[in-house]
């Protein structure tokens, strides 16, 4: 039944949309940290979608095919009194641009949102074909 | 007799079966609106509904998939016959994705009522029969 395929669809899109999601709240809580595990100032982290197909159907679902690190250069600030300065005063911090991942954080919501609502009406017309004949 | 009443209810049924596969195919199209270099796809309703209730016996022979990932033969990835189209580029994006969100919304809740109206249809055919049959 072709209508169940919709909740495999707008279930694996809701799912990558939160990995999204997931993926900024982790680049905006650490907008600010000159040090990690590794030593290294945190790098931003975006998802890349990918569309898979869904068995026995022409759809195609959603799924994260992996999680990038931004390459841009860390910004460097001048703070000669922070433990982590270099020798010239300057901190390395994190490459995080805010406005984008607040523009990130929008577009992944509504979308979520977007693909609820698929599943809501999917959910209705199931709902409705089984009253068939009564 | 059997075949008279599968008559009866076939056009309704083979239409609710068209808008279900392309209501899925419009979410797709909406759950992919950020993928990119994904192109939005639907059907032509009118030519999939006059082929699938052409009589029979042109249809191609459909492959044994073992694996999600495998591609389908040419021919049978028609719902009803028809073939699956791209939609055209209202507006282009530098990821090359083709999804108009306002486009999709529209046409699937389009797509939705369609879907109910064939309901109420098939539900009105068979409270006549029902009516015919119990006097």
């Amino acid at each position: 039944m072709s209508l169940f395929d919709v909740f495999n669809v707008a279930g694996s899109a809701m799912s990558a949309q939160a990995q999204r999601l997931n993926t900024v709240a982790s680049n905006l809580a650490n907008a600010d940290s000159t040090t990690s595990s590794t030593g290294q100032p945190y790098r931003a982290k975006q998802v890349v979608f990918s569309a898979v197909p869904v068995a026995g159907s022409q759809a195609s679902g959603v799924k994260v095919l992996e999680v990038v690190e931004d390459a841009s250069p860390p910004r460097m600030v001048y703070d000669p009194k922070n433990p982590v300065a270099d020798e010239k005063g300057y901190v390395a911090m994190p490459n995080v641009n805010v406005v984008e991942e607040m523009v990130n954080m929008i577009s992944a919501s509504r979308s979520y949102q977007t693909n609820v609502e698929t599943m809501n009406a999917a959910k209705t017309m199931l709902l409705k074909t089984l009253t068939i004949g009564q | 007799m059997i075949g008279k009443l599968d008559d009866y209810l076939r056009f309704q049924e083979t239409a609710l079966s068209l808008r279900a596969q392309r209501q899925q195919l419009l979410a797709s199209n909406i759950a992919n609106a950020d993928t990119p270099d994904y192109k939005a796809r639907d059907i032509d309703f009118s030519s999939a509904l006059q082929s699938a209730l052409a009589p029979a016996g042109q249809a191609p022979s459909e492959l044994a998939k073992t694996s999600a990932a495998h591609l389908d033969a040419p021919g049978t990835a028609r719902p009803g016959g028809a073939p699956l189209l791209y939609r055209s580029v209202q507006q282009g994006s530098v990821d090359g994705n083709t999804v108009d969100m306002d486009t999709e919304r529209n046409q699937f809740a389009d797509n939705a009522i369609r879907y109910e109206a064939s309901l109420t249809m098939i539900s009105g055919q068979i409270k006549s029969l029902l009516a015919a049959i119990q006097g």
